[in-house]
């Protein structure tokens, strides 16, 4: 048990050390060593430009992010609620979960055109599909006493989505949150790198046409870091506090 | 204040039959009759729960009606306070309440931190607390060991002489719970369920009478 506490710190430093060797004996640029990596961040951050390609991405993220996680939010509480929407909308729901996200991307920039609308759009409707797909579960498995209980007691609706659904679709909620975030920056990248003038995937597709490969990585590992943040700071904190009442039960039984 | 006319055949109901029958101000009635007759059916039906039998149930306006569900349903997330706030009732009544149904330091435990017992309590203070013409009561002493449910039985005696208003529908499997709280029986049975039984308990009738009385009527 004492052990596995420190097991997450074997892996990385094992691969780090690889690539290094790896790096020293084919000695070619295409793949710079860690330090050159390093060093080309560094020159990355001094510049400023990854700074402000990377805040240019990030904005882009959480802006597909919010609206694909409403959108989805309520769709899926929608389709989960009643039988009828469910009917209508899941053949739809499955046209679009297998829609590949590259042919969104590329329809709405020829539909649109290389305008910012079109790729925070194309992002959201690569996503919501699969937010409604986890909140829909939730809204399935709502339980039906509590519901009771909400209507005997004359809970607005108001009140009975935020005291009673809520809490009850927390999990669910987080769950699309987790993925939706992983998800949504990857597609972010294609969209920039396809038809934007800025952010992190434009600037791979300029390393790209020269190969500068340390550029890449670079980049890649600065925003995995910052992605890994949001999740450390942000999301594991939210998910401690609001399930805070079912270790409290726990511990209790 | 009730009067359920209820014709469950003609509304395609799967359980409920014929049901006349009027409860006023005051009624203190027991619902008896075998498990799985429709007991919790019809509770539910007057409590508004049953779309289909809501036209066969005339309520007078503004009725409120206070339910002890058979299990707690408390909102687990919040704290017994916070449950009893959800549902309206101001903070000088809520303390009043927990303290009512003996739980007055219980007030910042979530429901999961409760024992049986005491959630059944604090879900009792919560249909209380919304001062209820009618209260609703489904089995409320089962799976508690004896001397708490006959503490129970006793609170419950109690909170309704303080409220000789408020009428009650206590569905049960004991006739002692008749003997102890009821001025009046329903006698639940057949199928399509009906009430076969309806008839005051006049005081000092003892549990040992009633039972006769239903053996007489299930023969």
């Amino acid at each position: 048990m004492t052990g596995s506490r420190y097991a997450c710190w074997v892996a990385l430093p094992l691969l780090v050390a690889l690539w290094a060797a790896i790096a020293q004996i084919t000695d070619t640029s295409l793949l710079p060593s860690p330090a050159n990596v390093l060093q080309s961040f560094w020159l990355a951050v001094e510049s400023g430009e990854l700074p402000q390609h990377l805040l240019v991405t990030l904005r882009r993220v959480l802006i597909s992010f919010a609206l694909a996680m409403a959108l989805g939010a309520l769709l899926g509480v929608w389709m989960g609620r009643s039988r009828f929407a469910n009917a209508v909308l899941d053949p739809l729901l499955v046209l679009f979960l297998n829609l590949p996200a590259l042919v969104t991307i590329i329809l709405l920039y020829v539909w649109f055109g290389l305008v910012e609308a079109a790729a925070v759009l194309a992002v959201v409707i690569n996503k919501v599909p699969n937010v409604a797909v986890t909140i829909r579960e939730g809204a399935r498995s709502l339980d039906p006493k509590l519901e009771q209980m909400a209507q005997v007691y004359g809970f607005s609706p108001w009140q009975r989505v935020a005291n009673v659904w809520l809490p009850q679709l927390f999990p669910y909620l987080m769950a699309a949150t987790r993925g939706g975030l992983a998800l949504i920056w990857k597609i972010v990248l294609v969209v920039e790198l396809l038809g934007r003038s800025d952010g992190v995937g434009f600037q791979l597709h300029m390393a790209f046409q020269v190969f500068d490969v340390a550029s890449i990585l670079a980049y890649s590992l600065a925003f995995i870091a910052v992605v890994q943040l949001i999740e450390l700071a942000l999301l594991q904190p939210l998910e401690r506090r609001a399930s805070s009442w079912r270790n409290a039960g726990a511990q209790h039984a | 204040m009730l009067e359920l006319r209820i014709d469950g055949v003609a509304a395609g109901h799967p359980v409920l039959g014929q049901i006349d029958v009027q409860v006023r101000p005051g009624d203190r009635i027991c619902l008896l009759g075998p498990s799985g007759v429709g007991k919790t059916t019809l509770l539910n039906a007057i409590a508004g729960l049953d779309p289909r039998l809501a036209p066969m149930i005339h309520v007078q306006p503004g009725l409120r009606v206070g339910y002890l569900f058979q299990e707690h349903r408390l909102l687990p997330w919040y704290r017994v306070r916070q449950n009893l706030k959800l549902v309206g009732a101001a903070p000088d009544d809520i303390e009043r309440l927990l303290a009512d149904v003996g739980l007055a330091d219980a007030g910042d435990l979530l429901p999961d931190q409760l024992s049986l017992g005491m959630a059944r309590r604090a879900s009792l203070a919560r249909s209380l607390a919304i001062k209820p013409d009618l209260l609703l009561l489904d089995e409320p002493f089962a799976s508690l060991d004896p001397d708490r449910a006959a503490e129970l039985r006793e609170l419950i005696a109690r909170l309704l002489d303080e409220q000789p208003q408020m009428a009650m529908i206590c569905v049960t499997h004991d006739v002692r719970d008749a003997d102890q709280l009821a001025n009046r029986l329903w006698y639940m049975g057949g199928q399509p369920a009906a009430l076969r039984w309806d008839r005051p308990v006049m005081a000092g009738t003892s549990a040992s009478q009633i039972s006769d009385q239903l053996r007489l009527l299930c023969v």
